[in-house]
C-alpha cells in the first residue's frame, strides 16, 4: 500500500520536477520568479490536446504543442519582460507582470475552450503491470521515462553545449557575459523556449495521467512546481527534480494518510516549512549582502 | 532628472495648489455629492454598482499598505477579505450578534492571521513572500470548504442579514447600506491618510524604499512589516464584512485568486502608494465589466493587460504622481519658523 | 588612551567561506576626532564598517562603543548607542522629500505610539511639530534648507551626499562613518566636503572615514589606519603615513584604479 503510494507520487513528482525546471531556468538568469509559468503549462496541455485531437498523431502533436508552448515562452520575454529590463524597471514590476500574464493566458484559454475540464487521449498504450504489491500503470512507466529523458537532455543541453555554457555564464554575472560576446538577450531567450518546451511536455504528462485537462490546471500545479523548486534550491536543476519527487509523494502519502481533501496543501506546509526553515532549499547557494 | 527643482507652473503644481487652496469648499461639494446621490438617481442597481465599487475601493486601500507603502506584493489578499466575511457572516446568522461587533471580530481574526502570515516576513524577499501569500490565499479557501462544521464548506453562508441600527435594516433600497459603506469607506480613507503622514507610514516607505538603509536607521524592519500586515488585513476584512452583507451570502469561491489580482490590478492601475488612485482604479475596474458585455466575457483577462500595461508604460500607476506642492508643516511649525525669521532678520538689523 | 577611547575595535575578524576578508584589525577612535582608514581596493574597509553597524556577525574580536561592548548587536541597538553611517553608494529613501529623510533618521528619536498618530494626539502634534523644526534646522546647518520640499532622487549628486550625512546625524549619533564621500565627486566639490567634515568636527562629531581621495583623508584626518588584504599595515598621524614605505608598496604594488570598491 505504501509503496504503491511512494510509486504514485514518483510517477506525478517527475511531471512537477519538469515544472520545477522552468522556474529554476528562469530563476536561474533573471532571479525573477515566474509566475507565468503554470499558466505556459496549462497552454502546452491544451495545444497537445487539441493537435492530437486534430489527427496530428500523438507525437507530432506533442512537437507541434512543444513548438507553441516554447514560442509562447520566448513572446512572454520578448513582449513583457524584455522591455522592462532595457527600462531598469524595479524587480517588483517584473513581478506584476508575469502575474498579469498568467492571467491572461488562463483566461484566453477560458475564453477559447471553456473553463470545464476536457478528456486528454492517454499517450501510452493503456495497461498494467504487476511488480510485487505494485500496480505499474503504463502511463506511470511513461511519465517516469521520458522525464528522465528529458531531465537528461536539459542537463546535457546546460552544462555540455555552447548555449549551456553562455546560460551557465549569463547566470553568474549578465554584464560580464554581455562584455564577453555572448548575446545575453539571445540567451534569456533560449532560456524561455527550453522552460516552455518542458512546461508543454509536463502538461502532456501529466494530462494523460489524470486524462484530463483545463484552463486553470497551471495554478495548482504551478504552485506545487514552485513549492519543488524552492525546496530543491530555486536555480538548481537537480534541485528541482529532488523537489519534485519529494511533493510528488508527500502529496499521496498526504491522500492516504490524512484523506484526499489534504493532497493540495501538502505542497504549501513544504513551503512554508522550507522557507522558514531553509529558505536557500536544499541544494540552493547562500547569498552575501553586499553594501 | 533634469528638472532639479519644483516646476511652479506645470499643469499638476497648478491642480494640486487649486485642490489645497479649495481644499474645504470641495470636500463639503463632494459631501453634498456624496449624500444626495442617493435620492436623486434611486435607480437599485446602479446604487449597488457604486457600493460595490466602494467596498472595493476600500479593499485597494488594505492592500495598498502592504504593495504601495511598504513595498510588499500580497498575492492572497482575498483571503483577508474571506476571514473577514466568514467571520463576521458566521458570528451574525450562527450566533445572532448584530453587524458592528461581527465586523470587529472579523477584523480581530483577520488581524491576527495577519500577524501568522507576517512572521515569515522575517526571513522573507520579494517573490517569496508573494509566493507565501499566495499560497495562503489558497489555504483559508481549502480551510473555507473542509471545515463544514463551522463554514458549512461548499454551501458557504447564506441569508447574511443584513446590518440595522436603531432596529432599522439597512438596505440598497432605503439607501442606508450605502451611506453606512460610505461612512466606512471615509473612515477608513481618514485612517490611511492620517497613517501617511506619522513616523509609521514614513517607516513604512522607507522599507519600500530601501529596507537596508531603514534598518541602519534603527527601523524595526520586522516591526512594521507585520504592522503592515496587520492594518491591511484589518481594512480588507472590514471591507469583507460589507461584500458579505451587500452581496448576502458566502461560498468558497467568493473568494478566489482572481478577486486578489483584481485587488491588485486596483492598486496599480490606480498608483502604488496613492490614496486617490484606489477610488480610481476600483471605479474602472468594477464599472467596466457593467458596461459592456464584451468586456464582462474579456475581464480576467482585462486585469492581466492592465498589470502588464501599467507596469511597461506608466508603473507609478494613472494617479500615481509625486506632489508638487511644499511639504505641508502645521501650522505651528510655520508660527515658530516665521518667529524665528524675524528674530534673525532683527539680530542683524 | 586605551580605556577610555570613544570607539575601541580590538582584533576584529570576518571570515566569508574560505575567504578571510578582515583579519585582526584593531583602532581606537577618541571623542571628537576625525580618524580615516585608508587601503587598496578590496581591502575590506566596508567590511569594517558592516561589522561595526552590525550589517555582518564579528567572527574573532571585540568592539567597545562608549563603554559597551556591540560587536553582533542588532543595527538599531547600535544606532540607539549612538553610531550612524553613510553608505558608499548613496540609500537615500530616493522617492521621499529631503526633509522626510531626515524625519526618517529622527525615526528612533520620535516616541510618540501608533495610537497617538492615529488620533492625532497633543502628544503627537507636540512631537512631531518639533521634530520637523529640528529636521529643518539640521538641514539648515548642512545647507540644504532651500531643498527641504525637493525629492531626494532629484538632488544632485554632491547634495545627496550632505542629505545622507545628515540623515545619518539625525538619529541623534555621535560618530559618524562615513563610507567613501567624496567618491565621485569633482575636485570642488571635494573641497566643499573637507569643508563640511571639519565644521562636522568642529560641532562636536567624532567621525570615522573611508576614503580613496588621498587629498581629501590627508587634509582633514586626525590619525589614519591603513589596511592592505584584510589586515592592518599601518597607523599614524597624515605625515608618517604619507611617507610609510610599506603603505607605498601597498598602494603602488597594488592594482590601483579608481573602481567601485565593495
Amino acid at each position: 500500500m505504501i509503496a504503491q503510494q511512494i510509486f504514485n507520487g514518483l510517477a506525478l513528482g517527475m511531471g512537477y520536477a519538469l515544472i520545477a525546471v522552468g522556474y529554476s531556468l528562469v530563476f536561474g538568469i533573471l532571479r525573477l520568479v515566474n509566475f507565468s509559468h503554470g499558466s505556459v503549462y496549462a497552454f502546452g496541455a491544451q495545444m497537445a490536446m487539441v493537435f492530437i485531437g486534430l489527427r496530428f498523431g500523438v507525437i507530432p502533436g506533442l512537437i507541434a504543442s512543444m513548438v507553441l508552448t516554447g514560442v509562447l515562452g520566448v513572446a512572454i520575454d520578448k513582449l513583457a519582460l524584455e522591455p522592462l529590463r532595457k527600462k531598469k524597471s524595479i524587480p517588483i514590476a517584473s513581478l506584476i507582470t508575469t502575474i498579469g500574464i498568467s492571467n491572461i493566458v488562463t483566461n484566453l484559454l477560458i475564453v477559447a475552450f471553456g473553463s470545464e475540464k476536457r478528456a486528454f487521449p492517454p499517450l501510452f498504450n493503456s495497461g498494467t503491470l504487476q511488480l510485487g504489491k505494485i500496480v505499474v500503470s503504463s502511463t506511470q512507466i511513461g511519465m517516469l521515462v521520458v522525464s528522465l529523458i528529458l531531465m537528461l537532455i536539459l542537463v546535457g543541453i546546460v552544462f555540455y553545449t555552447k548555449i549551456g555554457l553562455a546560460m551557465r555564464a549569463a547566470e553568474q554575472n549578465p554584464k560580464a557575459a554581455n562584455l564577453m560576446g555572448i548575446n545575453v538577450n539571445f540567451v534569456i531567450s533560449f532560456t524561455f523556449f527550453l522552460s516552455g518546451i518542458s512546461a508543454s511536455i509536463a502538461g502532456s504528462l501529466v494530462g494523460s495521467y489524470y486524462q484530463i485537462v483545463y484552463p486553470n490546471m497551471g495554478f495548482m500545479a504551478g504552485l506545487k512546481a514552485f513549492a519543488a523548486a524552492v525546496l530543491g534550491g530555486i536555480g538548481s536543476l537537480p534541485g528541482a527534480i529532488i523537489g519534485g519527487l519529494i511533493v510528488g509523494v508527500s502529496e499521496s502519502m498526504a491522500a492516504t494518510v490524512l484523506g484526499s481533501t489534504y493532497r493540495d496543501s501538502m505542497a504549501f506546509i513544504i513551503l512554508i516549512i522550507v522557507l522558514i526553515v531553509r529558505p536557500n532549499g536544499l541544494f540552493g547557494k547562500k547569498g552575501i549582502t553586499k553594501v | 532628472m533634469t528638472n532639479t527643482r519644483m516646476e511652479k507652473h506645470s499643469f499638476l503644481y497648478q491642480f494640486e495648489s487649486f485642490i489645497s487652496k479649495n481644499q474645504k469648499l470641495l470636500l463639503i461639494l463632494l459631501a453634498a455629492f456624496l449624500c444626495l446621490l442617493p435620492k436623486s438617481v434611486n435607480n437599485q442597481y446602479f446604487l449597488t454598482v457604486i457600493v460595490k465599487m466602494a467596498v472595493y475601493a476600500m479593499f485597494g486601500l488594505g492592500l495598498n499598505i502592504l504593495t504601495g507603502y511598504t513595498g510588499l506584493v500580497s498575492l492572497g489578499h482575498a483571503g483577508f477579505v474571506a476571514i473577514g466575511a466568514y467571520t463576521a457572516s458566521l458570528c451574525a446568522v450562527k450566533l445572532g450578534l448584530s453587524f458592528f461587533p461581527s465586523m470587529l471580530l472579523g477584523m480581530v481574526a483577520a488581524g491576527l492571521v495577519g500577524i501568522l502570515l507576517g512572521l515569515p516576513t522575517l526571513r522573507l524577499t520579494g517573490t517569496y513572500l508573494s509566493i507565501v501569500t499566495l499560497g495562503f490565499g489558497e489555504i483559508i479557501k481549502m480551510i473555507a470548504m473542509n471545515w463544514s462544521p463551522v463554514t458549512n464548506g461548499t454551501l458557504g453562508v447564506k441569508n447574511i442579514p443584513k446590518p440595522a441600527v436603531f432596529g432599522m435594516k439597512l438596505t440598497i433600497a432605503n439607501h442606508g447600506l450605502y451611506y453606512l459603506v460610505m461612512i466606512i469607506l471615509i473612515v477608513c480613507t481618514v485612517f490611511c491618510l492620517v497613517l501617511v503622514k506619522s513616523k509609521t507610514g514614513r517607516a513604512l516607505q522607507a522599507i519600500k524604499g530601501d529596507e537596508l538603509a531603514s534598518v541602519m536607521m534603527g527601523i524595526n524592519v520586522t516591526y512594521y512589516k507585520i504592522l503592515a500586515f496587520v492594518l491591511s488585513a484589518c481594512i480588507c476584512a472590514a471591507a469583507g464584512a460589507l461584500y458579505a452583507t451587500l452581496i448576502g451570502y458566502v461560498d468558497p469561491n467568493t473568494f478566489n485568486f482572481d478577486v486578489s489580482t483584481l485587488i491588485l490590478s486596483i492598486v496599480i492601475l490606480g498608483g502604488m502608494g496613492t490614496i486617490r488612485g484606489m477610488f480610481l482604479g476600483a471605479a474602472i475596474l468594477i464599472a467596466l465589466p457593467e458596461v459592456s458585455r464584451f468586456l464582462m466575457v474579456y475581464r480576467f483577462v482585462l486585469y492581466g493587460v492592465i498589470l502588464v500595461v501599467m507596469m511597461r508604460f506608466r508603473p507609478q500607476g494613472i494617479l500615481g504622481w509625486k506632489s508638487q506642492l511644499p511639504y505641508k508643516l502645521s501650522r505651528q511649525v510655520v508660527e515658530r519658523l516665521k518667529t524665528a525669521e524675524t528674530e534673525e532678520a532683527g539680530d542683524n538689523g | 588612551m586605551a580605556d577610555n577611547a570613544y570607539l575601541s575595535v580590538k582584533g576584529i575578524t570576518k571570515r566569508f567561506g574560505g575567504i578571510v576578508a578582515v583579519e585582526q584589525v584593531s583602532f581606537e577612535i577618541n571623542k571628537g576626532e576625525v580618524v580615516s582608514i585608508i587601503g587598496p581596493n578590496g581591502a575590506g574597509k566596508t567590511t569594517v564598517f558592516n561589522m561595526l553597524t552590525g550589517v555582518y556577525q564579528v567572527d574573532e574580536g571585540t568592539i567597545v562603543f562608549n563603554g559597551e561592548e556591540i560587536q553582533n548587536k542588532k543595527p538599531k541597538h547600535i544606532v540607539m548607542a549612538g553610531m550612524s553611517r553613510t553608505f558608499q553608494n548613496i540609500r537615500l529613501f530616493q522617492d521621499m522629500r529631503v526633509i522626510e529623510n531626515v524625519l526618517i533618521g529622527a525615526h528612533i528619536k520620535t516616541s510618540y505610539s501608533f495610537l497617538d498618530s492615529t488620533f492625532r494626539t497633543a502628544r503627537y502634534r507636540k512631537e512631531e511639530d518639533e521634530k520637523v523644526l529640528q529636521a529643518i534646522e539640521l538641514l539648515k546647518s548642512v545647507g540644504l534648507e532651500h531643498r527641504k520640499d525637493d525629492y531626494a532622487s532629484n538632488l544632485p549628486y554632491g547634495d545627496q551626499r550632505k542629505l545622507e550625512i545628515a540623515r545619518a546625524i539625525a538619529t541623534g549619533a555621535g560618530l559618524l562613518l562615513l563610507d567613501e564621500p567624496a567618491a565621485g565627486m569633482n575636485p570642488k566639490e571635494s573641497e566643499e566636503l573637507m569643508l563640511f567634515i571639519r565644521s562636522l568636527k568642529q560641532k562636536g562629531y567624532t567621525v570615522l572615514l573611508i576614503e580613496h581621495d588621498m587629498s581629501v583623508v590627508m587634509n582633514i584626518s586626525d590619525r589614519i589606519y591603513v589596511i592592505d588584504h584584510g589586515k592592518p599595515i599601518a597607523h599614524g598621524l597624515p605625515v608618517e603615513i604619507a611617507n610609510n614605505e610599506r603603505v607605498i608598496e601597498a598602494y603602488l604594488g597594488g592594482v590601483h584604479k579608481d573602481a567601485e570598491d565593495n
